[in-house]
């Protein structure tokens, strides 16, 4: 399958990305590794008029810790993420999960901002920033402005970030000295989680739960009053609302989301 | 518009449209037939090239965003006097090629494998693999191939 026709740009810097997006409005879309835009584009999901290559802004490829976060540019590569020793020393779920996305081909050119702007609720990545808190840096033409994860996703294939703005860092704090997990079922090697749950410092996330990746509010809460991690579980699936598809129905799925949130609270608090 | 590109070494230059998939411009542009393309959607793997030394997927990226880059198939992995690599070697002598389609593919991705980890365990082999789909589902001697590779082309690489 080939896209429809469009034309192609190549962006030189952040600044320069803005400018092509003003002077091109909605018909313009960002290409960071292009393997979530690509395939919609092949299937006339998505028929943008100008594709902005963003992918060799090389000032937006960087993992360096500040205070006490760790600040990550949005076109670091998922193949980056996964072999940072700063990045498993200091925020190792990020690590972790970034080595279970897709396959090694896509991880060599995925991005961490391009799968957060995305925006798939079925993604892994997303699901691990929700769960790690810490905040999103978008630039736009009004300057810039930082959302925190928990307001980044806003619906199905929806996020913070408007049609003329661009998903510059993300910033996470440091919890390499915290329990963690990710618990991810997969029909088959190197495919989207049908359900997936991530823990760490108290926050638990889910994966193909809801129209956007979510947090397990019920389980957390119940930590919170001191529950035991098979009570917390045990609501787990409160407040999700999955589809049904032919990997699996509603009452599986909430099953799936019990079981692996209880398995992944006792590996992050062993 | 116009893509310049250094393919197994040798730089060209071809007018294409902006929507061409790598893979087709290899192909049907330069002539490099072994990348295939076989799902099509960044499953399968067989059209699995080296990217500035990275091993993706050349169906689920354009010609254009490779402009400026290398580009390796396994047309260019023998040595010119047609030595075979030492993976292409150790997939002839294990039998890792089946029907074929995959090989492409397969070999390429092993090549990024082991020039990561030049001594992988079984387990590492198959994880490394993960991206390539062999429809004769004929793993275990391509597997074998991998290893045997490692045996014996540490350190030569690519």
């Amino acid at each position: 399958m080939i896209p429809a026709g469009f034309d192609y740009v190549r962006a030189e810097s952040a600044e320069h990305a803005l400018a092509l997006l003003a002077e091109h409005g909605d018909e313009a879309k960002l290409l960071a590794g292009g393997h979530s835009l690509l395939p919609l584009m092949k299937l006339r999901l998505a028929v943008p008029g100008v594709l902005v290559d963003i992918a060799h802004i090389d000032e937006l490829r960087y993992i360096r810790v500040e205070g006490d976060e760790v600040a990550i540019g949005a076109l670091t590569r998922d193949r980056e993420l996964e072999r940072s020793e700063l990045l498993q020393s200091e925020v190792p779920l990020l690590a972790h999960v970034a080595a279970q996305v897709g396959d090694p081909q896509v991880r060599a050119r995925g991005t961490l901002g391009g799968s957060l702007v995305h925006g798939d609720s079925a993604s892994d990545l997303p699901t691990a920033v929700l769960a790690l808190g810490g905040s999103l840096v978008i630039q736009g033409p009004a300057g810039t402005r930082t959302v925190a994860a928990g307001d980044f996703f806003q619906g199905f294939f929806t996020t913070a970030v408007g049609e003329d703005e661009l998903l510059t860092e993300i910033r996470l704090p440091r919890t390499g000295g915290l329990g963690w997990a990710y618990e991810k079922f997969t029909r088959r090697a190197n495919d989207w989680p049908i359900v997936s749950a991530a823990v760490v410092d108290g926050r638990v996330a889910l994966a193909n739960s809801g129209p956007t990746v979510l947090r397990a509010a019920a389980t957390e809460a119940a930590l919170a009053s001191g529950a035991s991690n098979a009570d917390a579980a045990a609501v787990a699936d409160e407040g999700t609302s999955p589809s049904a598809d032919m990997h699996g129905g509603v009452e599986y799925r909430r099953h799936l989301t019990r079981t692996l949130v209880g398995r992944a609270l006792d590996t992050a608090s062993a | 518009m116009d893509v310049t590109m250094t393919v197994n070494g040798v730089e060209s230059t071809r007018d294409v449209e902006a929507r061409t998939l790598l893979v087709h411009h290899l192909r049907e542009n330069l002539d490099l037939r072994a990348a295939n393309v076989g799902c099509d959607t960044s499953s399968c793997g067989a059209c699995t090239v080296l990217l500035d030394g990275e091993a993706v997927k050349s169906c689920t990226v354009l010609a254009a965003q490779a402009a400026g880059s290398e580009v390796t198939t396994v047309e260019g992995l023998a040595a010119a006097d047609g030595t075979m690599h030492p993976v292409q070697a150790a997939f002839r002598a294990e039998h890792g090629l089946q029907c074929g389609f995959c090989t492409p593919g397969m070999v390429m991705a092993t090549v990024s494998l082991l020039r990561d980890n030049p001594s992988p365990t079984e387990r590492q082999v198959r994880e490394g693999l993960e991206g390539n789909l062999c429809r004769c589902t004929g793993y275990h001697n391509i597997v074998r191939a991998a290893l045997a590779a490692a045996e014996t082309q540490k350190p030569v690489s690519a």
